[in-house]
């Protein structure tokens, strides 16, 4: 246990402490993604637009998610709002605000690929058999496009949640910084808590991403239209 | 006795009727004032040249594609994109195409019974019935749960045949419906259709299948450059066809004998050449 540093955990809370930090972690991860999905579909579907408009847009906005990193997006919303327009808004808000417009903007994509995956016969087979437009994409299309989307979807949600890590950058006491805290705090004592709280949070993120990427390549396998 | 004025129209009413139809893509016309009377229970077949038009054709008579003259009257109702009810208008007209084009997430019986159930409204157990009853005479009911991915290229066809057919079409049109098909699965799809002309469907088939052709038509319209070149009965237009190219058409499908001649000057000079 002491040679590799585990016994920190059963030191007083801490134990407890890292998991309420993996709680906000979480949180943060599952509101971003909460918000991101529904915007991520209507940003979806604009980007299917043949409007010159609302290509510019979307490329626009696509191409910012994908240049930035992520740890600036958060320094520029948490910092730059503080300063420029004078409001504070909290660590945790500004993670999730930077989250997801991140989200969104992959998360459309996504839906994007899955809308144009649909071969243009799956819609005139349909209107050839007389269902209306709604019927159409009711009963052809988006359940196609579900098929595709669900597990390149689940996939971005794990990247979300790995991706909170960085959030302590701007103060979030989340599992990364409460880990830090801990080996800290006993750094004297048990020099080797470095490796075991690291090593624990190591765990604690698969054990949340695993049940996910588990399920993601069921649902491409289940689902396989070849 | 007076005449039964009902039955007299009707049978002096065409079921389609196409006016002057015109197709445009940018500055290629593709249709130019096309002119055609299809009578109930008359199978026309359509054949020409790759790009000459056949498909664009049928998909103007089933409002895939917006025309840019002339009209279209299917039982007397104008056939347009633009129409409000054109999805109703759609129902009466069922297509075929080249590619497979089932829908790969439902089985088959689900591919047949979705637009009766959803855009006729009838009630399940109805569609499903009948949906059961002309599988079973395209000899694939023990396909029904199947999904059209375990299904061969000529099963695929039939089904899509089946899933137009219930909805029950006045006119049926198919494009090249064998032309994506290994030679050996050619014959079961064909035979379905067929059996379809036999029963007196209205049905008008773009195919590149000659014999088949003969067989089936009432009809043939000989397309090229968007113009109907010829149309006649087909033993009158496979035998003797007027123009010059329907006549170079119709030598693509046939094939010399092969004259085997010495192949290479150092064989020895035949003895009779003198
Ligand atoms: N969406 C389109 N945009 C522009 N031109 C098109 C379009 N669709 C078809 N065409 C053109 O219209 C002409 C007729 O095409 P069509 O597909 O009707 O020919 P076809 O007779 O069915 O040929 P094939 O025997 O090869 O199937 C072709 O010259 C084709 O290039
Ligand atoms: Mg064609």
């Amino acid at each position: 246990m002491e040679a590799l540093g585990l016994d920190v955990l059963l030191n007083g809370t801490n134990a407890l402490r890292l998991l309420g930090g993996l709680w906000v972690s979480v949180q943060v991860a599952l509101i971003s993604v909460l918000l991101s999905l529904p915007l991520g579909m209507l940003f979806g579907v604009f980007m299917t637009w043949k409007n010159p408009v609302a290509k510019v847009i979307s490329r626009l906005y696509l191409e910012i998610v994908r240049i930035m990193p992520q740890l600036v997006l958060l320094f520029v919303v948490f910092f730059g709002a503080t300063r420029v327009f004078g409001i504070n808004i909290s660590a945790e808000l500004a993670s999730i605000i930077v989250f997801t417009f991140w989200g969104t903007g992959e998360m459309g994509d996504l839906v994007r690929g899955a809308l144009t995956s649909i071969p243009r016969h799956q819609y005139e087979s349909a209107e050839a058999l007389g269902l209306s437009k709604p019927q159409i994409y009711l009963q052809v299309i988006i359940p196609q496009a579900m098929r595709q989307l669900i597990p390149t979807s689940v996939n971005l949600i794990t990247r979300m949640i790995k991706t909170t890590s960085l959030v302590m950058m701007i103060g979030v006491v989340e599992v990364m910084k409460v880990g830090q805290q801990i080996i800290e705090a006993n750094r004297m004592v048990s020099p080797n808590a470095v490796f075991g709280i690291y090593g624990t949070i190591l765990f604690l993120y698969f054990i949340v991403c695993w049940p996910l990427s588990m399920l993601a390549s069921y649902l491409e396998k289940r689902w396989a239209v070849a | 006795m007076s005449e039964p004025t009902n039955a007299n129209t009707a049978a002096f009413e065409p079921l389609l009727r196409i006016e002057h139809l015109r197709k445009v893509y940018g500055e290629h016309v593709v249709l130019d004032d096309i002119s055609l009377e299809v009578a109930q229970g008359e199978v026309i077949v359509i054949i020409g040249p790759s790009g000459c038009g056949k498909s664009t054709f049928l998909r103007c008579i089933n409002a895939l594609e917006p025309i840019q003259g002339g009209t279209i009257l299917l039982d007397g109702q104008p056939v347009s994109a633009e129409a409000k009810n054109i999805a109703q208008i759609r129902q009466k007209v069922g297509m075929v195409f080249q590619s497979y084009d089932l829908f790969p997430h439902k089985t088959v019986l689900e591919n047949i019974i979705l637009a009766p159930m959803k855009a006729q409204k009838r009630k399940r157990e109805e569609c499903v019935a009948e949906a059961e009853k002309l599988l079973e005479r395209v000899g694939l009911l023990d396909k029904k749960d199947a999904f059209p991915r375990q299904l061969s290229g000529g099963q695929k066809q039939r089904v899509a045949i089946v899933r137009a057919l219930a909805m029950h079409p006045e006119v049926m049109l198919f494009d090249e419906v064998t032309a994506a098909l290994d030679p050996e699965m050619v014959r079961e799809v064909l035979d379905v259709i067929l059996d379809l002309a036999e029963q007196g469907k209205t049905m008008l088939i773009v195919t590149h299948e000659m014999s088949f052709a003969r067989a089936v038509a009432d009809r043939v319209l000989f397309f090229d450059e968007g113009v109907i070149m010829e149309s006649g009965a087909p033993e009158e237009f496979f035998s003797h066809p007027r123009t010059e190219r329907a006549q170079r058409f119709l030598r693509t499908f046939t094939f010399d004998a092969v004259k085997h001649h010495a192949p290479t000057s150092d064989e020895p000079a035949p003895l009779f050449d003198d």
